[in-house]
């Protein structure tokens, strides 16, 4: 299987019109979503530049996380109390007011540690090469990057170049 | 908002960054002077581990003194602190903006300095870990009936759920500083804190939909702590004046106002200390003096209450309290001092558009509240318990001692050291957010007016 290789063309600030344009380029000349990203250094309305509206299951993380969380603290306060069941001020062993308490904050935490860990996941996090990227987009260059076959990179290049880029970059390979 | 500064992304970058990659004059003499206060409450409680309790003012029956008013009102400023965030960011408040981190970040080091005090307060915080279910060959476990448990377990929650609700809203801001780092080690530092962000469609679509699910997750437990800790007060057997049924939403809403106050504080702070007045405009502390006028508002309402179920009871040893915090020495000072600086001089100074857009008065009336506040943690505190037995003889009273004195202080320069520390790490302006309101921002014109508008999604 050939390398694939990535080109990278950078737009000034507030020309949103010329990467939107880019991306129809590029998919007249056939590169498909999985091949082109835009990454910008802040967040723009969805679909700014004509980019596909991007799906998640991130709804689904914190639901499991409380379940996790419901159990744990249902386990912990149930279990502890029947291990070692110290009657205080005339109060039943598992006596449900405080236990609801625990769970509470059990099911809480652990619907808010899936939450983050589905946000990072499901963010493609943590990513150990950045791939096509360029520092000035943080400044506020908006960035096309194609990531494509090495024999229609060339293809790409001519065609960010074409409708205006700033900037073309090649190098990156994965 | 209608008033604002249109500004580029680059500049957006200098200036919020500022703090981050260059350092003030002022800083590094400010951190030192408040490690020093830290340090100085450090030997203060070592000093007292070291003798025990007794270096304390702590005696039969008021064992519950400074250290707890202090962990009160530390819980109270972290709440509001998540809690306008949560809020303002659910609602899509347009001046939020410059406000969350801030916020965010305040609850984070409270909430620290709020686990100190009952931490030293316990007398052995070696068997701190006593509350965690650990001992497996002991067979020994916490008892879960006591608020002592339940009181780590929100705290910690809370906690955990904040600084993880931090961390997620600073990566894209930890990009920002990899790309303008110049030290290698430093640019490799952000680079594995920011996880390798890259800012793609995907990336900024969960980062929108985090802020809100996080929000909806933060504030179920926001509304838990303080509940929790207003029960640590309603549980107890034989105090006056703390089996209140409003006790949990009284201390909430005492959060918000103490909290929303520290929040505009730190606003003005931010323009004072950090030269943030291009982003934290006149507009942002009106709109918060707004709100802090609901709240306080509120706050009094539920003050107002407290007393009269109190009082319309008729009974002896509630009666005997109430003439106790107003009209007893020094509390009927402390009680004046309280409502005065809580409520009366604040709120009809904040009526004055005067004085909600400016960042001196403020910055004056919100320290204000907080001060009220405070000792409106001590008057519910010690009074109740200087009377807590019938019987005369077992009456007290309570002086704090300089040990308590420097451990309060203590959490006071732990907080604003923290705060500090995070600001020369981290922006404490959220910098993709205020870029995100410049580029939905526009103006359009009426007649011969030119009105600057946000564009939502």
């Amino acid at each position: 299987m050939l390398a694939k290789k990535s080109v990278l063309g950078l737009f000034p600030e507030g020309q949103e019109d010329m990467a939107a344009d880019a991306l129809d380029a590029l998919r007249e000349e056939g590169y498909t979503h999985s091949e082109y990203e835009i990454i910008t250094g802040t967040p723009y309305p969805e679909g700014t530049f004509g980019e596909e509206e991007p799906k998640h299951t991130l709804f689904r993380w914190p639901l499991m996380g409380a379940a996790c969380g419901f159990v744990v603290g249902l386990v912990l306060t149930s279990g502890t109390q029947l291990a070692y069941p110290l009657v205080t001020g005339g109060k039943p062993v598992l006596s449900i007011p405080p236990m609801s308490i625990i769970i509470y904050e059990g099911t809480m935490l652990g619907a808010i540690i899936f939450t983050v860990i589905g946000i990072v996941i499901e963010s493609r996090l943590p990513r150990l090469f950045m791939g096509a990227y360029d520092e000035r987009i943080t400044e506020g260059y908006i960035g096309v990057a194609v990531t494509t076959d090495q024999d229609r990179v060339g293809k790409a290049e001519e065609v960010l170049k074409q409708v205006g880029a700033e900037e073309v970059k090649r190098g990156w390979e994965s | 908002m209608l008033e604002h500064v249109q500004l580029d992304q680059k500049t957006i970058n200098k200036d919020l960054l500022g703090g981050v990659l260059g350092t003030p004059s002022w800083w590094l003499p400010t951190v030192l002077f408040l490690t020093l206060v830290v340090f100085t409450g450090l030997g203060a409680f070592g000093y007292m581990m070291n003798k025990g309790l007794g270096v304390t003012g702590l005696n039969r029956p008021v064992f519950w003194g400074f250290f707890l008013v202090n962990f009160v009102f530390w819980i109270g400023i972290s709440h509001a602190g998540i809690m306008i965030s949560a809020i303002l960011r659910l609602t899509q408040a347009e001046w939020r903006r410059p406000v969350t981190r801030a916020a965010e970040v305040m609850t984070v080091f409270s909430l620290m300095a709020a686990l100190h005090t009952p931490l030293f307060h316990v007398g052995r915080p070696w068997r701190d870990f006593w509350v965690f279910p650990y001992d497996f060959a002991r067979g020994v476990w916490p008892n879960v009936r006591s608020p002592f448990v339940w009181d780590p377990s929100a705290v910690m929650t809370y906690l955990i759920g904040s600084s993880l609700f931090v961390f997620i809203a600073l990566i894209p801001d930890l990009a920002v500083v990899r790309d303008r780092a110049k030290n290698v080690w430093v640019k490799r530092l952000y680079s594995g804190l920011c996880l390798g962000w890259r800012g793609t469609p995907r990336q900024w679509k969960l980062q929108a939909v985090a802020g809100i699910l996080l929000s909806a997750l933060v504030l179920p437990v926001f509304v838990s702590v303080h509940s929790i800790v207003s029960w640590d007060f309603a549980v107890v057997i034989g105090v006056e004046g703390w089996h209140s049924t409003i006790f949990a939403p009284y201390f909430i809403i005492g959060a918000i106002h103490s909290g929303v106050s520290a929040v505009a504080m730190l606003m003005a702070l931010g323009v004072w200390m950090w030269k943030l007045d291009k982003y934290i405009r006149p507009d942002h502390f009106d709109a918060i003096a707004r709100l802090l006028i609901v709240v306080a508002t509120t706050w009094f309402f539920f003050f107002f209450l407290e007393w009269v179920f109190a009082l319309y009871t008729l009974e002896g040893p509630e009666i005997v309290l109430r003439e106790l915090q107003v009209f007893q020495w020094p509390y009927s000072a402390l009680f004046i001092v309280f409502i005065v600086t809580a409520y009366f001089i604040p709120v009809p100074m904040w009526m004055f558009k005067s004085v909600r857009r400016s960042a001196f008065w403020m910055l004056i009336t919100t320290i204000l509240v907080n001060v009220g506040m405070w000792l409106e943690r001590f008057i519910i505190i010690i009074p109740g318990l200087l009377r807590r037995q019938p019987l005369t003889f077992d009456w007290g009273t309570y002086h704090p001692s300089i040990v308590e004195i420097l451990i309060v202080a203590e959490t006071f320069a732990f907080v604003a050291l923290g705060m500090l520390l995070f600001s020369k790490l981290f922006p404490l302006i959220p910098l993709f957010d205020i870029k995100e309101g410049m580029t939905n921002r526009r103006e359009f014109k009426i007649g011969r007016l030119t009105i600057p508008a946000t564009v939502r999604e």
